[in-house]
C-alpha cells in the first residue's frame, strides 16, 4: 500500500472529477482517489503502477503534457478542410483542453480549437469526421457535425420539446386523476375497507399514482431535493411536499387502515394525480406565454444581419468582393451594401448615396438618405442605391449590440414598486410551510372529527395553493415586455426606476435647440426691396458669407446650395464680431448685418422685419453701399411634430417649460409656436442644472430632455432625464431614458408606455397578492365554520397553475400598447 | 398521542426555521476561480449555489442553464444591477466587474434559483 501524488491540469470542477476518478477505478490496485483542484493533484492509494495512473490521466485528458501534440504527417494543406463539431457533454472550461487534446491526438488533424460558449469545436486537417467523432467519444463526450446556420431551429425545437413533455406529463397526471375524481364525484367510495378487496384495488391505485409521481412529478421530487440540499426552498418544494404527503396519508390508509379513525380512511390518490398534472399543463401554457415576453430583444437580434460583403484586394491589387460571416468582419474592413439588404456592421459611407430605413432602431419611420461621409447602422435596411462604407465599430460594439445590451439589462432591473415582492419571495416557501404546519395542528387540536383528514388537506391545500410564482413573476415580466416594447419605438429604457419616475412625472423642462428646434438655423424667408429677387440677394448674400464659419453663413450658404446658386468671389472681406460682414463684390461695396450696425453706417433700414421676429428668426439686412436691397431670415426652424408632441403632453397633465440661452424675445416668439407652458431664457448652460434643481425644490417631479452632451449635468439633476438623438450615433449612456429618433412624441410616448407598465405591474402584484392573502387561509380552513367543507386540493392546483399564467398573460397585454401619435 | 403529535408539529416548525433561514450552507461553496466558475442550472438550483470570491476582481461566471423551463431563463444579481438570460444547450458568460465587498444574491427572475455571492 503506498501513496502516490500526480500533478494534473486543467481539472476544474466536479465533472472533471468524477471523470478522473472514472478513468482511474479502471485500474486494478487503486483503493482511494483524491483529487485536489486548488492544487491541480491527484492523490492515490493503493498498489497501482504509477505509469498506469499516468496514462489514465493522460487518456483522460488531465496528464500535464510534456510531449508535443501527435500531429500529423500525411500530405497536409492539400486536402485540408476545416469541420465544425458540436459537442455535447462539456460541463466545464476545461472540459475544452481535454476535448482540443483528444482531437489533436487524432491522425489527420492539424489544428482544433473548441468554443466553450458555444460548444463547438473547429477542426483543421485531413481527418475524416467519424474519426473526429470517434475521438471526442472516447474521451467521454459527444459529439456530431454541425449543420451551420442550425442555431435558431435547434433552440426552437428545443423549447417544442420542453413544451410536449410538459403536455405528456398533464396527460400522465389527468389520465390518472380525471377517472378516480370522477369516480369519487359520482358517488364512487374512495373509503378503505379494511380486509375487502378494495384494499387490494387501492394499493394498486396507489403504485399506479406513484409510477405518475416518479414520472410527471419527478422533476418538482428532484428539484425539492435539491434545494433542500442547499437550505433552500423552492416552488418544487411545496409541490413535492403537498403531493407526497397526500400520496403518503392514502398509503398509510391503505396498508394500515386499522390504525385509523374509520371516518379517517379516505385515499387522496386522485389530488396527487391531479395536481401534477394540472402543474404541469400550467407550466406548459407560462412556456407558451414567455416566448412572447422576450419576442421585442429577439426581434432586435434577428435585425443583425448573418452574412457582409467585403471588398478586399486581390493578388493583383484587383478589387475582389466576398461573402463573409459578419463575426469575421474587422474595423477598417470595406463593405458593400446592396438594395434591400441590412447593413452589416456600423461604418462611414464612402462610396455611394442611398436611403436607409432606421425604424427598427430609432422608430421614424421615413428613410433617411445617405451619403459619402454619412454614417450607417447595422441593422438597418437599405432601400435604394449601393453603398461602399467602411466599418468602424464591429461586434460588441455596433450601436445595435449595444442597444440589445442595454435592453437586455434593463429587463432584468426592478423599479421599486417590485422590492416588496422581491423580499416577500425570498421568505416566502418556508412561511408558507410553517403556516401549514399551523394549520394541520389547529385542525388537530381544535378541529372537528375526523381530525386526521383534516390535517392531511388543510396542509395539503396551504402547500399547493400557495403561488411563489405568481408573486416573482409580477415585476419582471411587465418591465421585460414594457421596456420590450419601448425598444421597438424607439426609446431606450436604461433602468427600471425610470419607468416608476416617469409615471408620476410633472413638470417637463424641453431644452429649445436640437430639442424642439432642429438645432441648426435656416435660412427660412428672404424679403426683397423694391425691383430686387430673392435669388439675386441670396446669391449676393451667399458671395459675402463663403468666406465665413458662421453658423448663420453656413445656412446661407446652404440655402444658395440647394437653389443651384454659386457664390461669387468676394474681396476685402471682413468679419466684425457681433456686427456682420462687408466685402466688395465687382467693385461695389456690400454690408450683412444687423440691424443695429447698419443704421449706425447710415444706412436707413425701411423694410419691416417684425414678421421674422415675431416668429424668433434672426434678421440679416443686406445692403449695397448705403441702400438696402432687402433682408434675410435665418432660424433654428421647430421640428415639425414639436407642437404636436408638447400638445400630447400637455394633455397627459406635464406643465411644459421651454429653457434656452436665448434672448426673452425670441424664445417667447418660439415658445408661442409651440405652445409651452413656461419660458426660460438667457439660461447659461452650466446654470440648466440649477433651475431643473429650483424646479424640484418646489416639490415638482421633474424630467429634463435635451442632447445628452451638452445638457448631461441638468439631465442628471433631473427626476428622470431624456437624451434626444438624431440616428443611432446619440450616446446611450448618458441619460435614464434614450430616445433614438429626433421627435418630441418618443417623450409622450416613453411617459406613455412607463405609465402603463406601471399600472400592468400594479395589476400583478395586487393579483398575486390578493391570490395568495386569500388562498392560503381559504385552504387553511378559515371558511370552513360557514361552508362546512375544505377547499380541495385540487381546485388548489388548479388555482396555483393558473395564477402564474395570468401574471404572464397580463403582462404580455403590454404588447398590445401603441402610441397614439398624430394628434393635433 | 395528542402531545406526540403536538411536539412532532412543533418540532418540524422549528426545523423550518433553522434549515431554511438560521443554518446556512457553506460547505458547497466555490471559489470563484481566475478561468471563471462553471454554474450548472437545473433542477430548481444552482451548483455551486454559493461563490466565494476576492474583493476588486473582475468575476466570470459560466452559466450552463440545463434546465428548459422559463423559470431558469434569467439569471438576476440583486444589488449589482446585473442580469443576463441565459439559453439552454449553451454557455452563458456573465462578467462582473470588480463587485464591491459584500453579499449578494442572483437569482432566477421568480427567485426559485437562489445564490449567493460573497465578495470579501
Amino acid at each position: 500500500m503506498q501513496t502516490q501524488r500526480f500533478d494534473i491540469q486543467g481539472a476544474s470542477c466536479q465533472s472533471c472529477v468524477r471523470k478522473i476518478r472514472e478513468a482511474l477505478s479502471a485500474i486494478a490496485g487503486i483503493d482511494d482517489v483524491q483529487v485536489d483542484l486548488d492544487a491541480q493533484q491527484v492523490t492515490v492509494t493503493g498498489t497501482a503502477d504509477s505509469a498506469d495512473v499516468q496514462a489514465a490521466l493522460a487518456k483522460a485528458g488531465y496528464a500535464v503534457e510534456d510531449t508535443p501534440p501527435h500531429t500529423a504527417s500525411a500530405s497536409p494543406a492539400s486536402t485540408d478542410q476545416e469541420q465544425q463539431l458540436a459537442i455535447t457533454g462539456a460541463t466545464c472550461a476545461a472540459c475544452v483542453r481535454t476535448i482540443e487534446n483528444a482531437l489533436r491526438n487524432t491522425a489527420g488533424v492539424n489544428q482544433a480549437q473548441m468554443n466553450f460558449a458555444d460548444r463547438t469545436a473547429r477542426v483543421s486537417g485531413t481527418a475524416d469526421t467519424q474519426s473526429l467523432i470517434d475521438a471526442v467519444e472516447k474521451a467521454g463526450y459527444g459529439a456530431s457535425p454541425v449543420d451551420d446556420n442550425d442555431d435558431d431551429g435547434a433552440r426552437e425545437q428545443q423549447e417544442q420539446q420542453h413544451y410536449r413533455r410538459l403536455l405528456r406529463h398533464t396527460w400522465l397526471g389527468l389520465g390518472l386523476g380525471v377517472p378516480l375524481m370522477a369516480w369519487g364525484l359520482l358517488g364512487g367510495n374512495m373509503m378503505v375497507q379494511p380486509g375487502t378487496a378494495s384494499q387490494w384495488i387501492w394499493l394498486a391505485i396507489g403504485l399506479l399514482t406513484l409510477a405518475v409521481l416518479a414520472t410527471a412529478g419527478r422533476h418538482f421530487f428532484v428539484g425539492a431535493w435539491k434545494a433542500f440540499r442547499n437550505h433552500n426552498a423552492n416552488m418544487d418544494t411545496l409541490i413535492a411536499l403537498g403531493t407526497g404527503a397526500a400520496w403518503l396519508y392514502s398509503m398509510a390508509v391503505v396498508l394500515i387502515p386499522a390504525a385509523l379513525p374509520e371516518a379517517a380512511r379516505h385515499v387522496y390518490f386522485e389530488a396527487s394525480a391531479m395536481i401534477i398534472g394540472l402543474i404541469n399543463l400550467g407550466q406548459a401554457l407560462e412556456v407558451r406565454a414567455r416566448g412572447k415576453t422576450s419576442e421585442a430583444v429577439k426581434r432586435l437580434l434577428d435585425l443583425g444581419a448573418k452574412t457582409a460583403r467585403v471588398v478586399r484586394d486581390g493578388p493583383n491589387h484587383e478589387k475582389r468582393e466576398q461573402d463573409i460571416p459578419v463575426e469575421q468582419v474587422q474595423t477598417d474592413d470595406i463593405l458593400r451594401v446592396r438594395p434591400g439588404e441590412k447593413i452589416a456592421v456600423d461604418g462611414i459611407v464612402e462610396e455611394g448615396e442611398s436611403r436607409l430605413d432606421e425604424s427598427m432602431l430609432t422608430g421614424e419611420p421615413m428613410p433617411v438618405s445617405k451619403t459619402i461621409g454619412d454614417t450607417v447602422s447595422a441593422g438597418t435596411l437599405n432601400e435604394g442605391g449601393t453603398l461602399l462604407y467602411r466599418a468602424t465599430a464591429v461586434g460588441k460594439d455596433t450601436a445595435l449590440s449595444r442597444i440589445v445590451a442595454l435592453v437586455k439589462k434593463a429587463q432584468g432591473s426592478k423599479p421599486p414598486i417590485g422590492r416588496l415582492a422581491d423580499d416577500v419571495s425570498a421568505v416566502f416557501v418556508p412561511t408558507i410551510m410553517l403556516i401549514a404546519v399551523v394549520a394541520a395542528m389547529a385542525w388537530f387540536n381544535l378541529g372537528p372529527e375526523p381530525r386526521i383528514t383534516h390535517m392531511l388537506i388543510s396542509a395539503t391545500t396551504v402547500l399547493i395553493i400557495a403561488c411563489p410564482c405568481a408573486l416573482g413573476l409580477a415585476t419582471p415580466m411587465s418591465v421585460m415586455v414594457g421596456v420590450g416594447k419601448a425598444a421597438e419605438h424607439g426609446i431606450l429604457i436604461r433602468e427600471g426606476d425610470a419607468l416608476q419616475t416617469s409615471s408620476k412625472l410633472d413638470t417637463i423642462v424641453l431644452d429649445k435647440t436640437g430639442t424642439i428646434t432642429e438645432g441648426k438655423p435656416a435660412l427660412t424667408d428672404i424679403l426683397c426691396a423694391e425691383g430686387q429677387q430673392e435669388d439675386h440677394l441670396l446669391q449676393l448674400a451667399a458671395s459675402l458669407e463663403s468666406g465665413s464659419e458662421h453658423p448663420l453663413a453656413r445656412a446661407i450658404l446652404e440655402a444658395a446650395q440647394q437653389r443651384d446658386i454659386s457664390p461669387d468671389r468676394a474681396d476685402n472681406f471682413h468679419a466684425l464680431n457681433g456686427k456682420g460682414v462687408s466685402a466688395t463684390l465687382n467693385g461695389k461695396s456690400y454690408r450683412l448685418g444687423n440691424r443695429r450696425w447698419l443704421e449706425s453706417e447710415g444706412i436707413t433700414a425701411n423694410l419691416d422685419s417684425s414678421s421674422l421676429t415675431e416668429r424668433g428668426a434672426t434678421p440679416l439686412f443686406l445692403a449695397e453701399g448705403n441702400t438696402l436691397l432687402g433682408i434675410l431670415g435665418v432660424a433654428d426652424r421647430i421640428k415639425e411634430d414639436s407642437r404636436d408632441a408638447i400638445a400630447r403632453l400637455k394633455d397627459q397633465g406635464l406643465t411644459v417649460v421651454m429653457i434656452t440661452g436665448d434672448i426673452q424675445a425670441s424664445a417667447d416668439a418660439i415658445a408661442k409656436q409651440v405652445g409651452v407652458d413656461q419660458v426660460m431664457a438667457e439660461v447659461l448652460p452650466e446654470d440648466k442644472a440649477k433651475k431643473v434643481k429650483a424646479l424640484q425644490d418646489k416639490g415638482r417631479i421633474v424630467a429634463m430632455v435635451g442632447d445628452g452632451i451638452n445638457d448631461a449635468p441638468a439631465l442628471a439633476q433631473a427626476d428622470v432625464g431624456f437624451a434626444i438623438g438624431t440616428g443611432t450615433d446619440v450616446a446611450i449612456e448618458s441619460a435614464a431614458i434614450t430616445l433614438m429618433g429626433g421627435s418630441l412624441h418618443g417623450v409622450a410616448d416613453a411617459m406613455a408606455i412607463s405609465s402603463a407598465t406601471v399600472r400592468n405591474i400594479k395589476q400583478n402584484l395586487f393579483g398575486a397578492f390578493i391570490y395568495n392573502s386569500l388562498g392560503v387561509p381559504v385552504a387553511a380552513g378559515v371558511l370552513y365554520p360557514l361552508t362546512g367543507s375544505l377547499l380541495s386540493p385540487v381546485i388548489a392546483g388548479a388555482a396555483m397553475s393558473l395564477s402564474s399564467v395570468t401574471v404572464v398573460s397580463n403582462a404580455n397585454r403590454l404588447r398590445l400598447f401603441k402610441p397614439q401619435r398624430g394628434k393635433s | 398521542m395528542t402531545l406526540l403529535i403536538n411536539l412532532a408539529g412543533l418540532l418540524l416548525m422549528v426545523g423550518i426555521v433553522w434549515w431554511f433561514w438560521l443554518s446556512k450552507s457553506t460547505t458547497q461553496s466555490q471559489n470563484v476561480s481566475d478561468q471563471g466558475t462553471t454554474i450548472v442550472v437545473a433542477d430548481g438550483v444552482y451548483s455551486p449555489a454559493t461563490l466565494r470570491a476576492k474583493a476588486g476582481e473582475t468575476l466570470t461566471l459560466h452559466f450552463d442553464r440545463r434546465d428548459p423551463s422559463p423559470c431558469a431563463e434569467q439569471v438576476v444579481f440583486h444589488g449589482l444591477d446585473v442580469s443576463e438570460f441565459l439559453e439552454t444547450g449553451t454557455i452563458t458568460t456573465v462578467t462582473l466587474n470588480n463587485p464591491p465587498a459584500g453579499e449578494y444574491r442572483f437569482t432566477c427572475q421568480m427567485q426559485m434559483y437562489q445564490g449567493r455571492l460573497i465578495v470579501s
